[in-house]
């Protein structure tokens, strides 16, 4: 906690909106919470802020510890501080739970007002495009006009990417990390796996699960247990965990034998024992229907061309669930429209999970681009 | 903080080459320089003439140099082609002193046709007299355009402007211009033997 590159103790806030939030689903929120943490400080023309937009199972904590004895920083901890690369002596920071998640933001497991009891499975669908309608209410309920940049990875890159969309004069930079303009049919079938793990969990009851105080914990934890399987590379769980065994000798049994078997069982019960099902299943949904081409007739060049933003996409060499080759397609959209665009395509062994991890270029190039924006008044 | 932007003009001065090349394109032009270093080129062009540049850069420390220089710089290796890149998306594709060391020399040249409306190839000339001179003295070339031993050259596919012109007629390439240059001076007199950086302007021919 003595770090002088860390935030120190933040506070998570709450904003409450009670303007009706109506949804690309045509369903309505009539109002909803959205718990968010922020980091440095807004300067006076408010034209500082960066928006962080977490992955499927993030949250609004990415930065700084929650207190004195916190043992984990933020999810993001290593990006984002003083002097780090995203350098909040420079930069006002905002991260926040999107809606239907389940560390604070309105979600499956909070109270439907109208009800009195817990959404449940009537809590609605959301998408990339209504988490971005939402992320702005948000700006404006800080009083931000225009974002100096919007960064985020994974699904985050996908929110991120719609900023530019939904709202080209309100974001200046765009960071899309280890993103892609869709999903594969590929790798919606990994979501697909998880989902259904979940719901024939006998102690999933339709999403109402919280009324018969149990949760489908089984199904989570496997659905845990196959995204961490894609989250990394066949090289580095080779050399992680390669074919060691746990006590020496094969016991012949089911048991936990082999080391990997013991990391992905431990990803999965600490995952099913502090995330919601529910906003489990929806977050992958949301991943699954992003698809600004769509109606261009999958023309990517066409959807972006409103795009107003200067971009950095990055990726890595091995992450095969976000592949290079799907930010190229970005980038190739982006150039057909001469937007400005930078792409890194960095050499990392750690697959997806790369875009969390500290590797030495890849946090240069966040250094360096960050450093190289404009902040107005500055 | 470090906004400054390097002088790209000051600096060029010193780049007959950059000035020749900036002739070729018009004004605003969309164009993508290969293996674009640490984006001189490109910011040069952005600065005299505003085109719409992006480099391509498969080098970690130039794709970063180029960033910092505030270019748009895409990372990838030239040698795999430019797949992706549609047909005649780019009014101008350059390949500066570059050609010397890639390996798919036909491969690339043929991309830079079928992306670009035009393209730009300069290279060292191997046929100047003084590295023909150091080859009859009994040792590997090395001058101001080729600074490397012969163990740690990544120059593979050294040629001579008579070679170029060989291949670009065997390939069915238009030469739409050619300037030779020494020193930063135009040679039109025996180019092949007294000139040090050719450079080529290039069409696909119909």
């Amino acid at each position: 906690m003595s770090d002088s590159t860390s935030i120190g103790i933040v506070t998570p806030q709450v904003a409450h909106f009670s303007k009706l939030l109506t949804l690309k689903s045509g369903e309505v929120l009539p109002e909803y919470d959205i718990v968010y943490e922020t980091y440095g400080t807004l300067n006076a023309e408010k034209s500082n802020a960066v928006m962080i937009c977490h992955a499927l199972s993030g949250n609004h904590h990415a930065a700084g510890f929650h207190s004195e004895n916190d043992k984990h920083p933020g999810w993001w901890d290593n990006l984002i501080g003083p002097g780090k690369p995203l350098d909040t002596n420079r930069f006002f920071v905002i991260a926040l739970n999107n809606l239907g998640g389940c560390h604070g933001s309105s979600g499956p497991a909070t109270i439907n007002p109208a009800k009195q009891k817990p959404w449940g499975a009537t809590f609605p669908l959301l998408t990339v495009e209504d988490w971005v309608d939402s992320q702005a209410r948000l700006a404006d309920h800080l009083g931000i006009e225009q974002l100096a940049a919007v960064v985020g990875g994974s699904l985050g890159g996908m929110q991120a990417l719609q900023w530019t969309l939904s709202y080209p004069d309100r974001i200046q930079h765009a960071l899309l990390i280890a993103s892609a303009p869709n999903l594969t049919a590929q790798n919606m079938a990994f979501n697909e796996v998880a989902r259904q793990a979940i719901i024939t969990d006998p102690e999933f009851y339709g999403g109402d699960y919280y009324e018969h105080g149990v949760v489908p914990r089984r199904g989570l934890r496997i659905a845990r247990m196959l995204g961490h399987i894609t989250y990394l590379s066949d090289d580095a769980m080779g050399a992680k965990f390669g074919r060691k065994l746990r006590e020496g000798e094969i016991k012949y049994s089911f048991d936990v034998e082999f080391e990997m078997e013991s990391y992905l069982r431990y990803q999965g019960d600490k995952f099913a024992a502090e995330f919601d099902a529910n906003t489990y299943l929806r977050m992958t949904r949301a991943l699954d229907y992003y698809d600004p081409a769509l109606e261009y007739n999958g023309n990517l060049a066409a959807a972006l061309a409103r795009a107003k933003a200067k971009f950095l996409v990055i990726s890595f060499t091995s992450d095969w669930r976000f592949s290079p080759a799907r930010s190229r397609e970005i980038v190739q959209a982006l150039l057909d429209n001469k937007r400005s665009v930078s792409y890194a395509e960095v050499t990392a062994a750690h697959g997806h999970d790369a875009f969390l991890m500290p590797d030495p270029h890849y946090h240069n190039i966040l250094r360096a681009y960050f450093r190289k924006i404009k902040i107005k008044g500055e | 903080m470090s906004n400054s932007q390097p002088n790209f003009v000051e600096a060029a001065k010193k780049r007959r080459d950059f000035a020749l090349i900036a002739k070729w394109i018009g004004a605003g032009a969309k164009v993508l320089d290969l293996g674009c270093g640490d984006g001189a080129l490109l910011g040069y062009l952005r600065d005299t003439l505003e085109v719409r540049g992006y480099g391509v850069e498969k080098d970690d420390a130039n794709w970063l140099a180029s960033m910092q220089n505030n270019i748009d710089v895409i990372q990838m290796d030239l040698e795999a082609g430019l797949s992706g890149f549609d047909d005649k998306s780019f009014d101008v594709v350059i390949l500066s002193q570059t050609l010397q060391a890639v390996q798919n020399t036909e491969g690339i040249i043929q991309e830079m046709l079928r992306v670009g409306r035009e393209a730009i190839v300069t290279f060292p000339n191997f046929g100047y007299w003084p590295l023909r001179s150091q080859l009859i003295a009994g040792q590997m070339p090395v001058s101001e355009n080729l600074p490397y031993q012969w163990y740690d050259t990544p120059n593979v596919h050294l040629c001579t402007i008579k070679d170029f012109d060989e291949f670009c007629e065997k390939h069915n390439i238009r030469v739409k211009e050619r300037f030779v240059l020494t020193n930063g001076h135009p040679i039109s007199f025996m180019p092949n033997l007294l000139g040090s950086l050719a450079m080529y302007r290039l069409q696909q021919s119909e």
